[in-house]
């Protein structure tokens, strides 16, 4: 991928900050660090192995006694919904099969890539979540990713000292100082909204072994993944199950993205079509209050209607999630949406307080461009995992100075190089209209592969003369690749055509991102661009 | 479905939605998805495909063209609805002017949102008679 060169020698905490403290074998005990992580998930543990590679002194701390982060838990019926497949149309370990394998962190060492399709017992292209938690246990000792675990952060202050402004981290182990802090913690706290009686129903967090619902009339409020996954496992063992929020039940195969409940989970709502006595409901809940041995549940239908009352034995808050920040809105930090994410910029840094980032499933707080509606897939761990690869070079050039080290690009490269890119770059593939590979026409570089950017930075921020491309799609079942060319700081779109197999290195596309790279104004005959020499 | 009482609390004091029932309110805050702006981000961009429709919450956006500002929004606004009716790419930047928050709804499910809720419908078309009636004035 890109090349980040440190230029600059670093400064404070050159040398591991703080002694270990007797007895404590611990890395990084409290103290002054360049950069803190905060969590040991997928996020951290990606971010911490890229920030090493580009040479980043930096300290990972984690509330947690090991990696892991959610998959340590969660998902409640112990398989995942990523799916890695052990045999894919490419070979395993290689940077296009990371398209196939949506559950594996990123390593450069052969050894320690696509490590999840060979810890897969083979019953299922979906991990069961020991798998999932070996895999990343496995990164982090392989890689040698460090981690001071059951450290847990408690609150966020700033704190202006004669070397500048720094964060000070208060944890269960002291103080830790930074100049910048990577939160890494998972949209993870458990939410449940005010509505009358709801205390009633225990949280998905705090759902019992299924065999202790047997026989049992259940409601389940929310009609999201996590209820869904619910009602799916309790399918042999309730008497009825019943689901309910305010809207329609969304379904992945019909909105084409992550949004809507997945198909693992979508038997519950065969049996609710087939009329087989599961029942979802598009319903707000008025209440619940307890009748005898068990609960009287009242919705009101969303299309209008009298209220329904009916009675169940238990119910369950499926009711989401929301990022646990603590004391980080005290400091600035402005959150939105139904999960409190964060605010970001495109390159992941709070929007309203500088220095302070976020990785991993926070990351989607960067929502981009959203085009047609799809969202990136940065909410899950083949997304996320090139946000936080992305972001330590970001990191490295913009705190630690290090510079960029693009790769020179014959005028004659260009066309065949962005035709490579649409046909097998994971991080396009993934990170649809959200990642785009940047070839810049630069005026003292030459044409260079500027590597990744987040789109929505590429065509706001201006730059030099310069093609970006991406993979698209329309929520509509099309995938198509898509080319941006910015000239004098504006940028034009060029849609080219989807393809029945998803193959995009077809001669028509080969021609059509000739004529886009002939456009910019790259002349391929003379290997020259806007007059500069280039190669 | 955090956070959804909240907002469809903030959805009740919004003209375009002034009709609609609880329930029905809870459902619009359920199908649209909150989404937030830094001072300057652009929200709509000129000429590129897929853009959605947004209901303003918080904040105030410029409708930019040619580097000029031609109408400034504010809570209670909306834009985006003629790209997405259309399906065509909007003609013009929509800039946020300082942090905003909005609701944003998708292009391809604004077709079936207003359907199934004429009486917001009724007030979209309010909104954009008047909007209409204005930019008429003004060149007449």
């Amino acid at each position: 991928m890109m090349a980040v060169t440190v230029t600059r020698t670093r400064s404070a905490g050159s040398t591991r900050p703080g002694a270990a403290e007797a007895g404590d074998p611990r890395p990084f005990p409290p103290g002054e660090y360049p950069l803190v992580i905060v969590g040991s998930g997928p996020g951290g543990l990606q971010l911490s192995y890229s920030l090493r590679r580009a040479g980043i002194l930096h300290a990972v701390i984690s509330a947690d006694p090991g990696p892991g982060g959610m998959f340590r838990r969660w998902p409640f019926f112990q398989r995942l919904l990523s799916w890695t497949k052990p045999f894919a149309p490419a070979e395993r370990g290689s940077r296009a099969y990371e398209r196939f394998d949506w559950n594996s962190l990123l390593a450069q060492e052969d050894e320690n890539r696509a490590l999840m399709a060979g810890i897969m017992d083979g019953t299922s292209y979906f991990p069961s979540r020991p798998e999932m938690e070996r895999n990343l246990t496995e990164f982090a000792e392989r890689t040698g990713v460090e981690v001071r675990y059951g450290c847990s952060w408690e609150a966020t202050r700033r704190e202006s000292t004669p070397a500048g402004e720094r964060f000070v981290l208060q944890t269960s182990d002291g103080e830790y100082r930074c100049r910048v802090a990577v939160f890494a913690v998972g949209v993870a706290e458990p939410y449940v909204p005010p509505t009358p009686g709801l205390e009633l129903a225990p949280h998905y967090a705090a759902t019992r072994p299924a065999e202790t619902y047997a026989g049992k009339r259940i409601f389940i409020v929310g009609k999201q993944n996590s209820g869904f996954e619910l009602a799916n496992g309790l399918l042999p063992w309730a008497r009825s199950i019943t689901l309910a929020s305010p809207s329609p039940a969304k379904l992945s195969v019909v909105t084409h993205s992550l949004v809507g409940i997945r198909a693992r989970y979508l038997q519950p709502y065969e049996d609710h079509v087939l009329a087989g006595g599961v029942n979802v409901l598009a319903a707000s809940i008025e209440g619940i209050e307890r009748a005898g041995e068990g609960l009287r549940v009242t919705v009101r239908p969303s299309t209008g209607g009298e209220a329904v009352a009916f009675e169940v034995d238990e119910a369950i808050a499926a009711t989401g999630f929301v990022t646990p920040l603590r004391d980080l809105p005290d400091l600035g930090v402005a959150t939105y949406g139904s999960s409190r994410l964060p605010a970001q910029t495109p390159f992941w840094e709070s929007a309203t307080v500088p220095g302070i980032y976020f990785a991993g499933t926070i990351s989607q707080g960067a929502a981009g461009l959203k085009k047609h509606g799809q969202p990136a897939n940065s909410g899950a761990v083949h997304g996320a995992r090139y946000n936080a690869r992305l972001l330590a070079g970001h990191l490295a050039e913009k705190h630690f100075g290090a510079t960029r080290q693009g790769r020179r690009l014959a005028a004659a490269e260009v066309a065949p190089f962005l035709v490579e890119e649409i046909g097998r770059a994971p991080e396009l593939w993934h990170q649809r209209a959200y990642l785009a590979r940047v070839v810049s026409l630069d005026g003292t570089r030459g044409i260079v592969d500027d590597g990744f950017v987040p789109l929505a930075h590429f065509l706001d921020s201006g730059g030099p003369d310069a093609i970006a491309a991406t993979i698209e799609a329309n929520g509509e079942g099309a995938v198509y690749p898509v080319l941006y060319l910015r000239r004098d700081g504006v940028a034009r779109e060029f849609v080219l055509p989807d393809q029945p197999l998803n193959d995009f290195t077809t001669p028509t596309h080969r021609r059509e991102v000739a004529a886009v790279v002939s456009e910019a104004g790259i002349d391929v005959d003379r290997g020259e661009v806007l007059g500069l020499p280039v190669g | 479905m955090a956070q959804v009482m909240e907002l469809t609390d903030e959805l009740a004091s919004l003209g375009l939605f002034a009709d609609l029932e609880r329930p029905q309110l809870e459902a619009v805050a359920h199908a649209f998805e909150e989404v937030w702006f830094g001072d300057g981000e652009r929200i709509l961009r000129e000429g590129l495909t897929g853009s959605g429709f947004y209901v303003i919450l918080e904040g105030e956006v410029a409708v930019r063209s040619g580097g000029h500002d031609t109408a400034v929004l504010g809570r209670g606004d909306f834009f985006g609805e003629v790209s997405a009716l259309l399906g065509e790419p909007p003609s013009a930047d929509v800039v946020a002017l300082r942090r905003m928050r909005c609701l944003h709804l998708a292009a391809s499910a604004l077709h079936d949102f207003l359907l199934s809720h004429p009486a917001v419908t009724y007030r979209m078309l309010l909104d954009q008679t008047r909007r209409l009636r204005t930019t008429t004035r003004a060149r007449g």
